[in-house]
């Protein structure tokens, strides 16, 4: 029994970097115990494929270095995985925006159902997702011959470097544009901040705080001061406060950080599926019965701008 | 061109769903049911796309039960011309799903199939990559943009911490994220209007399509609740839980 991971990476500052979504992906990995290879698909990617085999517990790194695979374009990469597939009992690849597009085209195309977003593994076949935005829980027993799988990163520590470094070979799979999909470009928001999905602490804002200004003006000082990400709810996104890569939630990105401060948050299913995994959720809002009370391990009922301004100060 | 619009029906998005108190399932029996907000974009796109003379006809299609005929009424109402029902008593898991969308396909001949990016029952987020597999098409997921040129399509995804544009050749899958649009409100009259509108049934089994899947629910349950928590009175116990709890100063 062997497992496949496909890895994924991101410019990160100067340099390209494996994500820490992938390194969850060979800890879930990890937890079905194999034999794992990661594979590295892209184009220059010695630097990745050697950042992979010095990953705790991986045996393998393969790598397909083409220009071909530059970008991430699931027409190209599904196809290539299926080559391979046949080799393993389980494919993994973390639930992000990248594993959820790629996956599910690989499970097409060898005929197989999947499990998408596993929160944890009883065994080798059996799995937990969650449904309805995390209102309930499923389990679920894959038969398939090949157990596809993507993985909720939060639910799986970040596998760390080991002392060794595992063999990285090439693999004999002819690069192949299908033409289908053409990247043209991408907006990738960069900041000083960490990044949300893999923040220790989270400060998210909602409505009202009442404009783009406020947000930024009452959330910023004090995401600087404890080195947070800055999250928003579906309805500060819409409502033009924040960014949409900033919103937190059900359809936006999961986060589960050791502390999560929610200022000005009413607190939706919708929003708490997003949070709820978070270690400690802390909440100031000015209604005493907004939801998110329910939820928060601190609450606090006060006014949103003054309480903030006086924490930042105060730190 | 003509567009073909995969959509679910699904528990309505302000409900909260319970478990079977054996464990087998979601609690769903007497609930409101609606369409698949997502999907509901996806109606909203095409029809937007016919007002602007690309598209000439839209077709929506979904697999359930004969009460799923209402989710399609509520996307005839919406500006679809009109509606096939895949009919089974199942519940199809996403392979079968994209299987049905692939048969009706085949029939059909879309240049465009669009649908929700996930439904909000299962998040599984699966169906449109198994469709455009099947179709050896590309695909534009969680599309925030889109727009339609010369026999392609480019496409704005919503993917971590951004967006990306890409460009596909036609005929395409391409899956609705909430910003693609903002559905309008349906009118009575249009209520009315979509009734007289075309509703075919075919059976799953006409298609060929099994609905046995090898992923099987053994159990589905709430999740642990959270402890309650503590209120605090004021700023001050607020830095010192910060402090002393959080540990993050």
């Amino acid at each position: 029994m062997s497992i496949l991971v496909i890895a994924e990476f991101a410019a990160e500052a100067s340099a390209q970097k494996i994500k820490a979504a992938t390194r969850s992906a060979i800890a879930a990995a990890k937890v079905i115990g194999a034999d794992i290879d990661v594979l590295v698909l892209g184009e220059d990617i010695q630097s990745i494929a050697q950042q992979a085999a010095n990953i705790n517990s991986v045996t393998r790194v393969l790598t397909l270095d083409n220009s071909v695979y530059a970008k991430p374009l699931a027409e190209n990469f599904a196809p290539v995985i299926h080559c391979i597939a046949k080799n393993y009992s389980h494919i993994i690849v973390a639930a992000t925006s990248f594993g959820k597009n790629l996956l599910p085209r690989v499970a097409a195309l060898l005929d197989v159902d999947m499990v998408s977003e596993v929160t944890r593994i009883i065994d080798a076949n059996t799995y937990v997702r969650p449904l309805y935005a995390g209102g309930l829980n499923a389990t679920v027993q894959n038969n398939e011959i090949i157990k596809l799988l993507t993985i909720r990163p939060t639910a799986f520590d970040a596998a760390p470097d080991a002392n060794q470094s595992a063999p990285i070979e090439s693999i004999a799979v002819v690069a192949d544009d299908k033409k289908l999909s053409h990247f043209i470009s991408e907006h990738i928001q960069h900041s000083e901040r960490p990044d949300l999905s893999a923040a220790r602490v989270v400060i998210s804002g909602g409505r009202s705080l009442g404009s783009a200004e406020k947000f930024q003006e009452t959330l910023e000082p004090l995401a600087a001061k404890l080195n947070a990400a800055i999250g928003a709810t579906r309805a500060a996104v819409d409502a033009g406060f924040a960014p949409n890569e900033c919103q937190v939630g059900q359809t936006g990105t999961v986060v589960a950080p050791d502390l999560y401060i929610a200022i000005g948050v009413s607190g939706a299913a919708q929003h708490i599926a997003g949070i709820k995994d978070s270690r400690m959720i802390i909440a100031i809002n000015h209604d005493p019965d907004a939801p998110i009370f329910q939820w928060a391990d601190y609450g606090l009922v006060a006014d949103l701008f003054e309480s903030t301004a006086a924490i930042t100060a105060a730190l | 061109m003509k567009v073909l619009v995969g959509i679910k029906r699904v528990v309505d998005h302000n409900i909260r769903v319970r478990a079977k108190a054996d464990g087998s399932g979601a609690e769903i029996a007497s609930v409101k049911m609606s369409i698949n907000p997502f999907d509901e974009h996806a109606v909203e796109e095409a029809v937007r796309l016919k007002e602007a003379g690309v598209v000439t006809e839209i077709v929506v299609v979904t697999a359930g039960a004969a009460n799923a005929q209402d989710v399609l009424r509520h996307a005839l109402a919406l500006g679809a011309d009109r509606a096939i029902l895949v009919e089974t008593p199942e519940l199809l898991n996403s392979l079968a799903t994209a299987k049905v969308l692939r048969e009706i396909t085949k029939r059909e001949a879309p240049q465009l199939i669009l649908m929700g990016k996930q439904a909000i029952d299962d998040d599984a987020a699966e169906i449109g990559q198994m469709l455009a597999a099947f179709l050896n098409v590309g695909q534009g997921t969680f599309a925030s943009n889109l727009k339609i040129n010369d026999g392609k399509i480019i496409v704005v995804r919503e993917i971590d911490g951004g967006q990306e544009t890409v460009e596909l050749n036609l005929p395409a899958v391409v899956t609705a994220d909430l910003r693609l649009n903002e559905p309008r409100y349906l009118k009575l009259p249009n209520l009315m209007m979509a009734k007289k509108k075309p509703l075919e049934t075919i059976a799953l089994a006409d298609l060929g399509v099994s609905a046995t899947s090898n992923v099987v629910t053994i159990n589905v349950a709430e999740p642990a609740a959270r402890a309650p928590g503590k209120k605090l009175n004021n700023v001050q116990e607020l830095i010192d839980v910060l402090r002393t709890q959080a540990k993050v100063i």
